[in-house]
């Protein structure tokens, strides 16, 4: 500070000399994305929303396998009544308990009370020597139990079963599905939030678009793989307590493989949950610019679930980078994708996430700053 | 020092720059005036690199500002914005820390500006939970955080209580005084022309005038003098090269045709009397601006 200078003429000539030496250096690229995706994670788990909705995700993840464990555990047993020889017929079948009446009026009267779902009593006429009463419909499971079978061969018999195919299915497209839709639909609020706010624009000048746009990405990409692979150590803990060890043995692959494409296939949705976001200026129009990504969710959920037992269907599907977290992991389950294959629908989800961002980033910059109506997708992708 | 040469900027076929250049120097409050829509805050998006322009350059020290300069920056948005939902504290530690900062030098930082902006007790609130005057020191305080070698601040008083004004023209002056070149943005032509020490007039994408408050004044004033005696003044209708534009009682203004007619009036009223007030009657930021901007 000069003390010649009088206070009234200070003003008119130049002050003090600028200091120009940084204080400061600036943080790297990665530094900037990580201090972006903190902020986006620590948000998150200050949300009440996130963690209600979380909880309530990983309760259904443990109810279902166990509940499956305590179906498995337990076939049900069924009660018939018997009355004399018809004992030895039903002591000899699986899944059926028997329980001795004297005579037909007595085994009749259980049938009628509920005690038993049918009565079993001796036929000399009918070929098995038996014959099965029931109230209302012939009941199935007693027929089936007391049926003779031809001997089947199968020439290529599937590895899983039907039934267990879609419910794992279910279960894959299901988990994709919900993350991918919350996680995405969070991504495209902050961008919004950012953009509504205005604070988009201090942001702007201070780091790179492009790492904010990472950072983005990056922080809510490792709340939907973390939530992921919660479900999945939650679900392989739950099924080897449960003893349906040999399930998993069959579905850990395919879990394995799901989480890894999942983390590739959200971050390409995210960069374009975030790109379409971007478009628009306020909250309420968010729904109608993601609608397009939402669609790309929602197709493998419902393709899974319809076509789980067309290879045709689920050989492209595994290909498709939109639908490859999906159908792959459930053609690993089934065994009907080779060792390479994994691995070349990975290469090529890959590439296409590459792609994605790419372009995503280009539309982010290009409409942060435009406010008000919609940004078409024309003066996005020119600048 | 930071210079903006020959900047053009169009929007589809609206020309909203053309050829804007100025300077603002280092330890200088430059005032940036102009109507809405002039293009104060396309200018001052340009300078901080948001917006790219069709032509032109921004200069510092005469090198083209680069990205690693523009950190230096503080800069507060014409659209004012913060997370809403993030603690005033938090949120500024965040963004010092995105300027590079570290975790401690970012605590210190927004620790001491919050309490010198009077918004110490606030620092565990929710930004949206603050009044509008208060959400609006935050954003000052979000400029500053980092500090700043150069400031650029779009509007920085509409919205503040008189106090809150008064409390953040301090904190100006002083980066001022300590060398950085502030450039801000103004509607209110009285606090410009209070504080500023250059002025620069932008309307419809030009720069109609820019220099020092001084010698803009003298510019742009007429030769037109005030003179306040004791006796009545209707004798100076009769000097030769004076012609009076109002008069009441011992108060009367009147233009000079030379500097010479209007001293010898002055002479003229000693002689009858005691004079209280005799000067050059310069025109305020208010009517140069009205005068530039048609």
């Amino acid at each position: 500070m000069s003390t010649e200078t009088e206070p009234g003429t200070r003003q008119a000539t130049p002050a003090a000399a600028r200091t120009t030496v940084a204080t400061h250096d600036a943080p790297s690229f990665w530094a900037s994305v990580w201090l972006v995706a903190s902020r986006e994670i620590a948000a998150r788990l200050r949300s009440k929303a996130f963690l209600i909705s979380t909880g309530i995700l990983f309760v259904i993840a443990i109810g279902s396998v166990v509940a499956g464990g305590l179906l498995s555990a337990n076939p049900s047993s069924t009660s018939v009544a018997v009355v004399g020889s018809a004992s030895s017929v039903v002591g000899e079948s699986a899944g059926l308990t028997a329980v001795p009446a004297d005579d037909l009026a007595a085994a009749e009267a259980l049938v009628r009370d509920g005690t038993v779902e049918a009565a079993v009593v001796p036929n000399g006429d009918s070929l098995l020597g038996v014959t099965v009463i029931a109230l209302d419909s012939p009941p199935m499971d007693v027929v089936n139990a007391l049926s003779v079978a031809p001997e089947v061969q199968l020439l290529d018999p599937a590895s899983q079963g039907g039934f267990l195919v879609y419910l794992v299915a279910l279960g894959f497209g299901l988990v994709f599905f919900m993350s991918a839709l919350t996680f995405g639909s969070t991504i495209a609020q902050s961008v919004v939030e950012e953009k509504q706010t205005r604070v988009v624009e201090i942001l702007m000048t201070t780091i790179p678009v492009r790492a904010l746009l990472a950072g983005k990405v990056v922080g809510n990409s490792i709340m939907a793989f973390g939530q992921i692979v919660a479900i999945a150590v939650l679900v392989a803990i739950g099924m080897a307590v449960t003893g349906q060890r040999v399930l998993l043995a069959d579905l850990g692959p395919a879990i394995i493989w799901f989480a890894v494409f999942f983390a590739f296939g959200f971050v390409m949705l995210a960069s374009l949950y975030a790109a379409t976001a971007s478009m628009v200026s306020r909250q309420e129009d968010v729904g109608t610019a993601t609608s397009p990504v939402a669609y790309l969710v929602m197709i493998p959920y419902f393709a899974v679930i319809f076509f789980n037992d067309n290879p045709l269907v689920l050989g492209i599907m595994s290909y498709v980078p939109f639908s490859a977290p999906v159908g792959m992991p459930v053609r690993i389950f089934l065994g009907s994708a080779e060792w390479w294959e994994p691995l070349l629908s990975l290469a090529i989800l890959l590439v296409s996430t590459v792609g994605v961002i790419l372009l995503g980033s280009r539309i982010y910059r290009n409409s942060l700053l435009r406010m008000g109506g919609r940004v078409t997708f024309k003066q996005a992708l020119r600048g | 020092m930071l210079e903006i040469s020959g900047i053009n900027k169009h929007y589809g076929a609206h020309q909203v720059l053309t050829n804007v250049g100025f300077s603002v120097d280092d330890g200088r409050m430059t005032g940036f005036v102009g109507a809405n829509g002039a293009g104060k805050t396309t200018t001052m998006r340009i300078i901080l690199g948001v917006l790219s322009a069709d032509s032109g350059q921004v200069l510092l020290d005469g090198a083209p500002l680069t990205a690693g300069d523009r950190r230096r920056f503080g800069y507060m948005p014409e659209e004012r914005g913060l997370y809403p939902k993030m603690k005033v504290g938090e949120q500024l530690v965040y963004l010092a820390r995105l300027h590079g900062l570290t975790p401690a030098a970012a605590k210190r930082n927004t620790n001491d500006l919050l309490e010198r902006l009077g918004l110490g007790e606030r620092a565990g609130d929710m930004v949206e939970s603050l009044s509008l005057g208060n959400q609006q020191r935050a954003q000052i305080a979000a400029a500053l955080v980092h500090d700043p070698e150069f400031l650029v601040l779009d509007e920085p008083f509409s919205g503040l209580d008189p106090i809150a004004v008064e409390v953040v023209l301090t904190v100006l002056k002083e980066h001022a005084a300590a060398g950085a070149p502030v450039l801000f943005s103004s509607h209110q032509l009285d606090l410009v022309e209070r504080l500023c020490d250059d002025l620069v007039i932008i309307a419809a994408g030009e720069i109609r005038a820019n220099g020092t408050r001084e010698k803009l004044r003298d510019q742009f004033s007429t030769p037109r003098f005030e003179i306040h005696a004791e006796a009545d003044a209707g004798w100076i209708r009769g000097v030769d090269g004076i012609t009076v534009i109002d008069f009441d009682g011992g108060e009367a203004v009147f233009e000079a045709d030379s500097d010479a007619a209007s001293q010898a009036v002055l002479r003229e009223a000693l002689t009858r009397g005691a004079v209280h007030s005799f000067g050059h009657l310069r025109p305020s930021l208010a009517t140069i601006f009205k005068e530039v901007v048609q």
